[in-house]
């Protein structure tokens, strides 16, 4: 009797668990397709993707993709695309290159000023999109059109650069190690590199005890209210694998040269955003205008004003990038940015943003965006050729949205 | 008389739910036969069964039609047999012609090319015989939704039909374009038209059918025989299961002080300038007070109240809105919900709700500034407001973080209102509040606007169903091409009066 009762309860709970997985299948597939897309390069480049050098480049490489994600993964949500972000950048870089060399702007001033002009140009194409109704992808297809020839004209089709090297550490700099290097000699030897950055090490411990702990909250408040949240030894699981996989990066980078400053930029913007949309009124806002714009209207929201502030922030989040990139190429080129617009849309979609607008979430958008970034990487380090890459890549994006799709017919 | 269609032990289960439990159908040739059943009892499931949009071995049970064993695989293979369906949900393309769409899918062609001018003869000839005096050229968007609906039943006839199937076909039509469509059903009965009908409205039931069967939770609990009577309580203890003595709840009439008055409002098209739509109308609701407004669909209802709400509607908007005797500002939709306004939407689904998201998500939409504090929000007091309306008024779902697509439209329309009391409002303008709800949830949204209005809110209620202004009302404004052509008690109204003051006008 009492073994029947108990098998019928193991029964529920395995069904729990089956109903819970398929209804999360996105963020468990989204993580592990990481880990297994990680795993794979590893092998096939003999080691060489994990490398501490390498892992600081792939962090340097793909934040300006990163950055804008940010902004994009907003714009998406509130039902628009900006496909202009890829041709700002590229002018933003060139108006920097053009204020420092040229005119002799000082560093600081220069990125204000920059920051300034991408607020304005998301501005002047958000106010056709939020006050006229024009579809985004109109108006900034045009000012992806307008921008790409802005910094072509602006150039005068010329690479400008160098920049002093104030400039050049917005991208390639490092945070230097606050602890003395008697204290990590020791550990540098420990781990069998020349230097080891403890700074790094100790921001990453830092960083995996905070999203444990902010979990551990998250679940007793859910508890408290009797909702279903994640089966307990699935959240065990999937944090130990997060914060293992943190560890070991930042382990990895602390054995290079630590922190990269834009890692640091990266890392603040990415919980400022993620905090902004899943915990904020304005966040709340713009998933209810994605999901149902009348709707969110007549339940007093502006919608108008929320679209024109997306596309503001997209444009500042662009130039930013714009900066940063520019700084890494210590140059500013016409052909800057050309196309990176669509490896920003393809991050937000590979991170599970829906079309329509109204879903999607800035980890997402993140992980997405390091997804590319790494099969970038690998196949770069594997002497695939461009053209396969290329290939591959958009094989790499239908699948993810397919699988949402599939997914989401499965849940009926 | 001989039968067109007998459906036999028809079972069909879905996982974990039996939706259909030996249902038996039998529709006589020539009969108007009418489906009954609360939403979600199953007719519709019924009709796809029918219909070959669930496939022959996808359910259990035999269906009969036309002398032999049907065995339908896809709606294409039902329709070839002549069994047409019109959807609730219109399936026309209104960038089209009404002829168009006629023969959309069926186009007079030679080779591939279209044959116009047969295609416009054709459609002529079928516009005739639905009484639709229309061009075939015309744009579908450009006629309303009663003629479409006519344009719909003009494409079944192009098809040969022989049975035709009518689901809840004036759920969006007013009174008179209703008549216009039984009438037609009638007409089509004479001329030899089998026609099985799904309807919430009772009266129009009685008016055109033979037979009744009454489906509930999956099941047929009976086959009514007009010629012997149909009375609707009758009907509706089947649907229900219950005796409903009552289809309105009880309500203590005290009204209070006045304290939404409009006034001098004048209201222009958005789009032809040249065109008032709210031609001058005054109007007041006291505390405790729920106010009707009649008119027939067009006359502007929705619009009055979409301009009042933070000029969601029109533009060239004058006239004055006061609180209390003082003016208030509702120039934006934020501004008439701080002010003390709250407006339930006409259609929940594309105006009132965000289906993809939570109950939670939902409720607290209006107001995040009273579940926020600088500007961040507090899930767990979000949890407790959405707890608390969902007990309040009763919301039948396992947690509050249920998406609102997955629930009944009884539910739905439970948290569009308490989205808007949450906002605390003290004026609530429901626009259709029971539109597309079945009977019992229809009767606890009664017994959630008496509760309200007891608290001493003043209510506005706007709807195309007379006995229910005529049940839940202290006071009818009757309306009429934009403007208000009488007010009539609670003891003055009636159906008869309420269509007298819009004729005579």
């Amino acid at each position: 009797m009492s073994t029947q009762t108990a098998e019928t309860a193991g029964q529920g709970e395995a069904q729990g668990l089956k109903h819970y997985l398929r209804n999360h299948m996105r963020e468990y597939g989204l993580l592990f397709a990481l880990i297994a897309i990680m795993v794979f390069f590893q092998a096939v480049t003999g080691g060489t993707l994990m490398r501490p050098v390498n892992i600081t480049n792939l962090f340097l490489q793909n934040s300006y993709v990163i950055i804008m994600a940010l902004g994009m993964l907003i714009v998406i949500v509130s039902g628009n695309i900006d496909l202009s972000v890829g041709s700002v950048l590229g002018f933003i870089g060139a108006l920097a290159a053009v204020m420092i060399v040229h005119w002799g702007w000082s560093v600081p001033l220069t990125i204000l000023a920059c920051l300034v002009v991408g607020g304005l140009i998301g501005a002047a194409q958000g106010y056709w999109v939020a006050y006229w109704s024009i579809p985004s992808f109109i108006v900034t297809l045009a000012g992806m059109l307008v921008f790409r020839g802005a910094s072509l004209w602006l150039l005068q089709g010329q690479s400008v650069g160098p920049f002093p090297p104030g400039f050049q550490m917005l991208s390639t700099g490092f945070v230097p190690d606050l602890f003395p290097r008697e204290m990590t000699a020791g550990l540098a030897e420990i781990a069998g590199s020349r230097n080891f950055n403890l700074l790094a090490m100790a921001v990453g411990i830092v960083a995996a005890v905070a999203i444990v702990w902010l979990g551990l909250r998250e679940r007793a408040r859910d508890k408290a209210y009797g909702i279903e949240g994640e089966p307990a030894n699935f959240f065990w699981v999937r944090n130990a694998i997060v914060c293992g996989a943190l560890l070991f990066l930042t382990f990895k980078i602390a054995t290079f040269r630590g922190l990269p400053n834009v890692l640091v930029t990266m890392g603040v913007l990415i919980i400022i955003y993620a905090f902004i949309t899943q915990k904020t009124v304005i966040g709340r806002r713009i998933y209810a205008l994605g999901g149902n714009r009348k709707a969110a209207k007549l339940s007093g929201i502006k919608t108008e004003r929320l679209t024109f502030l997306a596309f503001v922030n997209m444009g500042v989040l662009a130039a930013l990038a714009g900066l940063v990139f520019a700084a890494r190429l210590n140059t500013a080129t016409p052909k800057a940015g050309f196309g990176m617009e669509l490896d920003v849309i393809a991050a937000v979609f590979i991170g599970g943003a829906s079309m329509a607008g109204g879903s999607g979430k800035i980890v997402g958008a993140v992980v997405g965006a390091f997804i590319m970034g790494v099969m970038n990487n690998g196949m770069s380090i594997m002497g695939i050729g461009i053209d396969y890459q290329q290939m591959i890549k958009g094989l790499v994006l239908l699948a993810a949205v397919i699988f949402d799709v599939y997914n989401k017919s499965k849940q009926g | 008389m001989t039968l067109l269609l007998e459906m036999r032990d028809i079972t069909k289960e879905f996982p974990g739910v039996k939706a259909l439990d030996q249902v038996n159908l039998q529709v006589r040739e020539g009969e108007i036969h009418a489906i009954c059943g609360e939403n979600g009892a199953g007719k519709s499931t019924l009709m796809k069964v029918l219909s070959g949009v669930y496939p022959v071995g996808s359910y259990d049970g035999e269906i009969h039609y036309d002398g032999g064993l049907a065995e339908f695989k896809t709606l294409r293979d039902s329709e070839d047999k002549g069994i047409v369906i019109i959807h609730q949900e219109l399936a026309l393309v209104p960038q089209l012609s009404i002829a168009e769409n006629i023969f959309l899918g069926n186009e007079r062609q030679t080779g591939g090319v279209i044959q116009w001018q047969e295609t416009f003869r054709r459609t002529e000839e079928l516009l005739a015989k639905v009484g639709l005096r229309d061009a075939p050229g015309t744009l579908v968007d450009s006629i309303g939704v009663g003629k479409q609906q006519l344009v719909e039943i003009a494409k079944a006839l192009s098809k040969d039909v022989k049975l035709l199937i009518l689901d809840e076909p004036t759920a969006a039509l007013q009174e008179n374009d209703s008549r216009k469509l039984l009438d037609l059903m009638l007409e089509l009965k004479a001329q030899g038209v089998t026609c099985i009908i799904i309807s919430h409205k009772l009266n129009e039931v009685r008016y055109v059918a033979d037979t009744v069967t009454v489906i509930r939770d999956g099941m047929a609990v009976s086959e009514l025989d007009a010629s012997q009577g149909l009375s609707e309580d009758r009907i509706v203890r089947d649907m229900v299961g219950r005796d409903m003595s009552q289809r309105y709840p009880d309500r203590e009439r005290r009204a209070g002080e006045v304290v939404m008055a409009v006034k001098d409002w004048n209201v222009w098209h958005p789009e032809h300038a040249e065109r008032q739509v709210i031609k001058n109308i005054n109007f007041n609701v006291r505390a405790g007070e729920v106010v009707g407004i009649a008119g027939v669909m067009g006359s502007g209802r929705t619009e009055l109240a979409m301009s009042i709400f933070g000029q969601s509607w029109g533009r060239g908007i004058s006239g004055e809105v006061s609180l209390h005797g003082k003016p208030i500002d509702v120039s934006k939709v934020d501004r008439a919900i701080d002010a003390g306004l709250a407006y339930v939407t006409e259609d929940r689904k594309s105006l009132g709700l965000i289906l993809d998201e939570s109950i939670r998500f939902n409720t607290t939409l209006a107001n995040l500034n009273g579940v926020s504090d600088k500007g961040v929000l507090n899930e767990a007091e979000e949890t407790d407001v959405a707890e608390r309306y969902r007990k309040a008024l009763a919301t039948r779902t396992p947690t509050v973080m249920q998406k609102v697509g997955n629930l009944s439209g009884g539910n739905q329309q439970k948290v569009v209102l308490a989205k808007w009391l949450f906002t605390e409002p003290e004026v609530l303008i429901l626009d259709e509040p029971t539109r597309g709800i079945d009977v019992g949830a229809k009767y606890e949204i009664y017994s959630i606007i008496n509760e309200l209005s007891a608290q001493g809110k003043a209510v506005v209620m706007i709807s195309s169903e007379m006995p229910e202004l005529l049940g839940m009302c202290d006071r009818i404004y009757v309306m009429n091409e934009g403007a208000f052509v009488g007010e009539l008690s609670a003891e003055e109204a009636s159906q008869e009066r309420i269509m007298s003051l819009i004729v005579s006008e």
